[in-house]
């Protein structure tokens, strides 16, 4: 299912193809099961507690991508990039383009040819997908302007419990969600697909507007930079340290209360648990605590090496750990300690 | 002054803001018709009257760090909350919220990253993640400056305050906003003007001030009197407002400056855009080394803003 899921092709504004996955799976165990009009794929779930609350899981569909902004007289594409794209990561990169999943890959002058000494950082407005056209009308046949394109990356397990894929940001959190939609809770909770956040969060704005729940909590891949050249003040996660709660970042403060609550249900367990150690980046949190009067919000992630890049790196051990510690919050009937 | 100096001395970094809440909590309960604390932390203090729906703020929270790494060492990194400066902290004393202290010091030789600094608290293995400090100064007073850390922030606070207590019965519904994490972008004042509703803001802000050697960029000065906020980064005041404070102060013979900034944001720019939008403004108090251990303030400005505030309540907007 996860690898379904990271293969799917959902660039922010295109998640047709994972809401429709995911659809399918939660459609027959949810109460209620809708699409809003941004494209949020919201799942109800009644729970079994009389007067409970409501919790707000929301994990994002998207995935970075590109958008085809022009095709040249040489049949090569222009492309922008949706959402934070390291133009480092996409050279020589293999995409798929549009409907019809055209293949092409993302070219650059050789380095033979490149001056040595021109350390300029690249910019993507110099790169271009090849997609074997002859020329401009060729071209034209399998792609319009504002095709989306995404990596075309497959999904696999390698070495110690890894495995690699595109869009671990954050069908790993997708997976997640649909996994404890099986089961049945205390509280009333909204399983919500957001659409957009990787281009400002926009889904989720909507979605917590339309909801207003007691509380949420945003299910996410982040930043895992254990890697060299790094040292440990800037590691922000590490990888099979168990999922990772975040304090503060750009976007949300997390809400004390409800983040102790959520270590709790992992330390409680046995179930390793980390804080993420940087307050760079931002997620669906900042839209959702803002929404109207203000939701209590809290962020629990699983460390993805190489994030917004086709060769992301997660650990099972971790997604298998967070959706744990999520299990172990949600059976709980206490409603106390949300409150102020 | 006293208010002021225990206000000024409170611990309250964004995200933070308890130890300011309890303060203010108890100034306002005898003059208060109803306070409540909302999702993230506002302190909203409610005087009932018959007339229009009048909000009126002043953010508790002051700059601060964060600590993000603690090493085997018992050494912190930290993220900043706020904008402060790593120039700031370099060399200053700083205080958690459990009152341990630490001294903030810089591995590099020029201060230009946080990534560079550290905090070596005196007492090791007391500091957990997520822990968070603010700067160890004493509020001190000389003639009519001010200074100390989190005046511009205590300032407001104080403001309000000291208007709550002038009304003896209110024509309009005032609500008395102290709101949380302004400095991460008016965030608690956005979600109060959703519960709320306000028709009418007022927020009572600081403005960065450089009157001093090399400076001179900004155009305000410390004690030639309060600034009316005519724009800044999220929001352009609404005429009503600027008109009032304007009539006020010459009403109290007070003098004032004007308040043009392109960078700062205010929770009167976060107010004004909720709902279906607020008729909002701001008065701001000039601080010089805003955002510092060592912020300076003038008397004549925060009195002076007090008094148009009690102006504008008397009489309406």
């Amino acid at each position: 299912m996860l690898k379904t899921l990271s293969e799917a092709f959902g660039a922010s504004g295109a998640e047709q193809e994972v809401r429709d996955y995911i659809k399918n799976a939660v459609e027959s165990i949810c109460d209620d099961v809708y699409t809003d009009n941004m494209g949020n794929l919201i799942c109800f779930k009644k729970g079994k507690l009389k007067g409970g609350r409501s919790i707000m899981l929301s994990a994002h569909m998207d995935e970075v991508g590109f958008i085809i902004s022009g095709i040249n007289e040489k049949g090569y594409l222009n492309f922008k990039t949706i959402g934070g794209i390291d133009p480092r990561v996409v050279i020589a990169k293999r995409v798929l383009i549009g409907k019809n999943k055209i293949r092409g890959v993302i070219g650059d002058k050789p380095p033979h040819l490149t001056d040595k000494n021109n350390n300029a950082a690249l910019k993507t407005e110099e790169l271009f997908i090849d997609i074997g056209a002859k020329n401009k009308q060729e071209a034209g046949e399998y792609v319009s302007i504002g095709d989306y394109a995404c990596f075309d990356s497959k999904f696999i397990q390698f070495g110690n419990g890894l495995v690699k894929g595109k869009a671990l940001d954050n069908r790993i959190g997708c997976y997640i969600l649909t996994e404890l939609a099986k089961n049945n809770y205390p509280h009333d909770i909204f399983y919500v697909f957001t659409v957009q956040e990787e281009v400002g969060c926009r889904g989720a704005q909507t979605a917590a507007y339309k909801i207003k729940p007691d509380i949420s909590i945003v299910v996410e891949g982040t930043t895992c930079s254990d890697v060299p050249k790094t040292d440990e003040t800037g590691f922000s996660t590490r990888l099979r340290g168990g999922p990772a709660l975040s304090i503060v970042d750009r976007t949300s403060y997390s809400d004390k209360e409800l983040r102790n609550a959520l270590y709790k249900a992992a330390i409680g367990n046995n179930i390793k648990i980390q804080y993420k150690q940087t307050t760079l980046g931002g997620n669906d949190a900042g839209a959702i605590q803002l929404s109207e009067a203000g939701v209590k919000t809290a962020v629990i992630s699983v460390p993805c090496r190489y994030i917004h890049s086709p060769s992301s790196v997660a650990s099972l051990e971790d997604i298998s750990a967070c959706r744990e510690v999520l299990h172990n919050f949600l059976i709980s009937e206490d409603k106390e300690k949300w409150s102020f | 002054m006293e208010l002021l100096k225990k206000l000024a001395e409170a611990n309250a970094p964004s995200g933070s803001e308890e130890n300011v809440r309890k303060i203010i909590s108890e100034e306002a309960g005898k003059y208060a018709d109803d306070i409540t604390v909302d999702t993230l932390g506002n302190l909203i203090v409610r005087k009932k009257g018959p007339g229009k729906r009048i909000m009126l703020t002043a953010h508790m929270d002051e700059p601060g760090v964060i600590a993000t790494v603690i090493d085997d060492k018992g050494f912190v990194y930290f993220s900043p909350l706020g904008s402060v400066k790593p120039g700031a902290l370099h060399g200053s004393k700083m205080v958690f919220l459990d009152g341990s202290i630490g001294i903030a010091a810089s591995k590099a030789e020029k201060y230009e990253k946080t990534s560079d600094l550290y905090i070596d608290p005196l007492k090791k293995n007391t500091v957990s993640l997520g822990d968070s400090a603010v700067f160890a100064t004493c509020f001190e007073v000389c003639g009519s400056i001010i200074s100390g850390k989190a005046i511009s922030s205590r300032a407001g606070c104080y403001i309000l305050l000291q208007t709550l207590k002038s009304i003896q019965s209110s024509n309009n519904d005032l609500y008395f906003v102290f709101t949380v994490q302004h400095l991460l972008g008016s965030r608690g004042a956005g979600i109060a003007a959703s519960r709320i509703n306000p028709g009418y803001a007022i927020s009572i802000g600081a403005a960065p001030c450089d009157d001093v050697p090399g400076g001179a960029k900004l155009p305000l000065k410390i004690g030639e009197g309060p600034s009316v906020k005519i724009m800044d980064n999220t929001i352009i005041c609404h005429p009503v407002i600027k008109r009032r404070i304007i009539e006020a102060a010459k009403a109290e013979n007070i003098k004032i400056q004007y308040e043009i900034s392109e960078k700062e944001g205010s929770d009167s720019g976060a107010i004004h855009l909720r709902g279906a939008g607020a008729v909002s403004g701001a008065i701001s108090i000039p601080i010089r080394y805003y955002n510092t251990a060592f912020e300076i303030a003038d008397l004549y400005d925060v009195n002076g803003a007090a008094a148009i505030l009690k102006k504008i309540i008397a009489e309406g907007i």
